[in-house]
């Protein structure tokens, strides 16, 4: 019984200690994606919005994930699982990079 | 004139009116094409799917584009889509793009803009409503016609970098031009410009000097793409390069102060008078003619 005990408290401390996921937003404004550079925790998503009149992506260099294209006002969302760092570009304006670091582990 | 002299000897103006040039300078007003002359359309950048305040009506701009061409009375041997078709690789824009470019009374040829291939879907799209059987790798291709040597290249999509021929297609092409004489006319399509328009807009074709430097030993030879929405001319030696209006909006000139690149609202009543497409007739001297949808 006892030890039952010590576990289910464990487990409440361990679960009261993992942060929630968060969103973060990127927006696509001015053919730039602000802020430039995000750091964000294993499982956290990042929104993607295009606040521009022209259409743009947000697509991983080395493919891994893609927007695909947005029309103004639209938005593409996606977790990040898996930490390291990924640089990403808008296929139709490639002079746009944009830089995304995932820190730690999914639990 | 010798035939190879025709594509050589040409000069347009961005407002429509057109001039042919013989060994003497301009010599005459051009007229439309005489019946039976050997003349084909580019058209270009139509963004099916784009619905923001430059244009509210990509459609109709098209279909106003298109039955102008249809109204031609001396049909052209082909249309070329030079590319940016759909504004982003929805199938449904596809599918409308096709339904208006199918009432074309002339054969019609597309190449793919950077819009065209986004995505994992996009090219196999593109493919599917647009795709050419006699095409190599990504859809470059030539054939011979009327004594000229066409040339479609395809300087988008190459490892999802815009603005790239790649060196498998430029092997390609030395080894296409290679069998062709000095003498003969080359015209070349593609959608973004081979030359250095505005690189810092991606307006330019990284590789592109390669294939520059294998055209010039060509007499006359003529580069037409799309992409950036407005005429722009250029010369390098005998090789001359014309970019062409889209049918859906204009876009910022280079060098604008504060301007960037993408869509630009001009006044409603002005749109028409800035969007277009182009007829080159070769009737002797080839004559080419950018017209706005306001002058059809």
């Amino acid at each position: 019984m006892r030890t039952a005990l010590f576990c289910a408290a464990a487990l409440l401390a361990l679960t009261a200690a993992a942060p929630s996921p968060k969103t973060y937003t990127v927006h696509i404004r001015d053919d730039k994606f602000q802020p430039p550079s995000v750091t964000v925790a294993a499982g956290d998503a990042v929104s993607f919005i295009n606040d521009d009149d022209d259409a743009h992506t947000a697509t991983a260099d080395d493919g891994s994930w893609d927007s695909e294209g947005l029309n103004q006002g639209q938005k593409w969302s996606h977790t990040f699982a898996k930490s390291g760092k990924v640089t990403y570009h808008c296929t139709v304006h490639p002079f746009m990079h944009g830089t995304l670091v995932v820190q730690g582990e999914k639990k | 004139m010798k035939r190879s002299d025709f594509v050589g000897h040409v000069a347009w103006t961005g407002a429509g009116i057109l001039y042919v040039l013989g060994a003497e300078g301009i010599v005459r007003a051009s007229a439309d094409a005489a019946p039976g002359a050997f003349s084909f359309v580019q058209i270009s950048d139509s963004h099916i799917g784009y619905t923001g305040p430059a244009n509210d009506d990509v459609h109709g701009t098209l279909q106003k584009a298109v039955t102008a061409i249809n109204a031609m009375p001396n049909q052209p041997a082909f249309v070329i889509h030079t590319g940016d078709v759909t504004h982003l690789s929805k199938a449904a824009e596809f599918d409308d793009a096709r339904a208006i470019l199918s009432t074309l009374r002339a054969p019609l040829l597309t190449i793919p803009g950077e819009h065209d291939v986004i995505g994992a879907e996009g090219p196999k799209r593109f493919a599917s409503a647009f795709g050419r059987s006699d095409a190599k790798g990504r859809g470059w291709s030539s054939w011979d016609q009327n004594g000229i040597h066409f040339v479609t290249l395809i300087n988008v999509g190459e490892g999802e970098t815009m603005g790239v021929l790649g060196d498998e297609q430029l092997k390609w092409l030395q080894d296409d031009l290679a069998a062709r004489k000095a003498d003969t006319p080359i015209v070349v399509f593609g959608h973004v410009p081979l030359f250095a328009v505005a690189p810092e807009w991606g307006w330019t074709t990284t590789d592109g000097t390669k294939a520059i430097a294998m055209l010039r030993r060509f007499k006359a030879a003529t580069v037409l793409n799309g992409h950036i929405h407005q005429v722009v001319e250029h010369t390098d030696g005998a090789i001359r390069f014309a970019t062409a209006r889209a049918t859906a909006f204009p876009q910022a000139a280079p060098g604008t102060p504060g301007a960037k690149p993408g869509p630009m609202k001009v006044a409603p009543d002005s749109l028409l008078g800035v969007l277009g497409y182009r007829t080159v007739e070769v009737t002797g001297p080839a004559t080419w003619r950018d017209r706005t949808l306001a002058q059809s």
